[in-house]
């Protein structure tokens, strides 16, 4: 089993893994956490697929590594945005929870406390 | 010759490799924060320095080995500004994080 | 080579290993934390499979500034009573979850395991253009010239990020700073890291960026690199974030895009065709696309992590 095959198995692992844990746990932190984990493990199994392309004196495969390259700042502007909303989410109702019937409305503060 | 540089280098390479592994079992066993920084930051610069110096006689140019060196003090830097950061917290609070 | 193969399987059940404590870890913070870890375990991965642009990206911007951006927020939140009113999920419900990603997982397993070993690859094609663009490192040429619609619509999509964040701001900080202002006195201990590791973060950060035609680093992740240097000279308090109004903030965090866009539009009107390079003069005309995505990353991932403005500027 070549070190490329590794990596593809451990990147399904972690698809799964992050599915579980975007779908299981409770706070949209930990769901954010989930959905990075998968995203790497998607990036992992493009990088098999380039390291199996190796070719003309390459060792890997140019193509899908840029387009990795672009998934991860991607997927890190993603996280930024949805962080924000979290973060939002809890300056309104004190909590970080996605239940509806858990927020608490509160006014908004008059001054904001780091 | 160059035997000799391999078992300098896997000398250096595997004592380094030891003190890391001492750094991390005063991780896992000291009782508080506070030496667990202590175990951490010392054990592991040394063992960085270590491993790089290992290295070292396989750059590949001066230039490389420079690089190697730059590296092992940036990582002192780093890791000296966060431990005393951390044991500014833990004083502070009692706890980090 | 057993030793190698013993190196890779090591390093594979780390990194679930790792993945796993992020996942089923007892508190946010622990599990941010874990999540750093495993970015750069997975930058050692990257090594493996011989991506090195990749692995220093994974380095910089999976690890480094994502985690910069989830332990901040679980820091912020540390004190939310956040799951006291959920009721947790039953154990059969787990357990059909469980099922369904085991399923997702051998599934892909199975597409991994029937690759085949010498597949299509677009290798050849890259290299055989390579010279006419004076680049050396192939996947900066994928970047920058042969898909460099792709790359230009990607700088757009931070954009369209850092104006989605701007917007979840509460109306009376509309146009005002993120972040927390400039400290009369800053602590003393950040303030030196800052002090003494920007400049060479900068210096560190440039040189990534150039060298990037050549061997690896190239725009992202120097950019990365500049972004994290501005990023800790404002965590120590040194200096502040710009009000989200200032002009020059707007303008550098759009020029990337804008400037990459008209050297598309240029290649239409002088090179035949769009994003078409003119030949013998393609590589200057990459290098300072490139320097222009380096000052709009550099500006857009500390806005990005920053994330709406919280206050107003002193005038």
């Amino acid at each position: 089993m070549t070190s490329a095959t590794l990596a593809g198995l451990v990147g399904a692992a972690l698809v799964g893994l992050g599915l579980y844990g975007l779908i299981a746990t409770a706070l949209p932190l930990r769901k954010i956490l989930a959905f990075n984990l998968m995203g790497s493990g998607v990036f992992l199994v493009f990088g098999i697929v380039a390291r199996k392309g190796a070719a003309a004196g390459l060792q890997s495969d140019p193509v899908p590594q840029a387009m990795v390259i672009t998934g991860i700042v991607v997927a890190f502007a993603a996280s930024a945005l949805a962080v924000a909303l979290v973060l939002r989410l809890f300056n309104e109702t004190g909590g970080a929870t996605l239940d509806p019937d858990a927020w608490a409305k509160r006014p908004p503060d008059g001054a904001e406390s780091e | 010759m160059s035997l000799l540089v391999d078992i300098f280098s896997v000398i250096a390479i595997s004592a380094g490799v030891f003190f890391y592994l001492a750094g991390t079992v005063g991780l896992l066993r000291f009782p508080d924060t506070l030496s667990r920084l202590h175990a951490l930051t010392k054990a592991d610069n040394l063992g960085l320095g270590l491993v790089v110096l290992g290295l070292l006689p396989r750059a590949g140019s001066p230039l490389a080995a420079l690089k190697l060196l730059a590296i092992w003090a940036l990582v002192q830097l780093a890791s000296a500004t966060t431990a005393q950061l951390i044991g500014r917290a833990v004083r502070r609070k009692g706890r980090v994080a | 080579m057993i030793l190698v193969q013993a190196l890779d399987l090591g390093l594979g059940l780390l990194v679930f290993a790792v993945g796993a404590w992020t996942v089923f870890a007892r508190g946010p913070f622990a599990a941010t934390v874990g999540y750093v870890v495993y970015g750069l375990l997975l930058s050692l991965v990257w090594i493996r499979l011989f991506a090195v642009d990749v692995a220093l990206t994974e380095a910089a911007i999976g690890s480094g500034v994502t985690g910069l951006l989830l332990i901040g927020a679980a820091a912020r939140m540390r004190d939310a009573e956040t799951t006291a009113h959920e009721k947790p999920l039953s154990g059969p419900l787990r357990l059909a979850i469980a099922a369904l990603c085991v399923l997702v997982a051998l599934a892909l397993a199975a597409v991994v395991l029937l690759l085949p070993d010498n597949g299509p690859s677009l290798a050849p094609q890259s290299l055989h253009h390579l010279a006419e663009t004076g680049l050396g490192n192939p996947v900066t040429a994928v970047l920058i010239a042969y898909r460099a619609f792709d790359t230009m619509l990607e700088k757009v999509v931070l954009v369209l990020a850092v104006v989605g964040v701007w917007s979840l701001a509460q109306d009376r900080y509309w146009g005002g700073a993120p972040g927390e202002a400039r400290a009369e006195r800053p602590e003393p201990t950040l303030a030196f890291l800052a002090q003494v590791l920007a400049p060479l973060g900068i210096l560190v950060g440039v040189h990534i960026f150039w060298v990037g035609a050549d061997e690896p680093g190239g725009a992202f992740q120097g950019g990365a690199i500049l972004a994290a240097m501005w990023m800790i000279v404002m965590m120590a308090r040194l200096s502040e974030a710009p009000a989200t109004r200032a002009r020059w903030l707007r303008l550098a965090l759009i020029a990337g895009p804008v400037v990459f866009l008209a050297a598309g539009v240029a290649g239409a009107v002088f090179a035949g065709g769009f994003f078409a390079y003119p030949p013998g003069f393609a590589k200057p005309v990459i290098l300072f696309i490139e320097a222009f995505m380096v000052l709009s990353i550099a500006v857009t991932l500390p806005m990005l992590v920053t994330g709406p403005p919280r206050r107003e500027t002193r005038q």
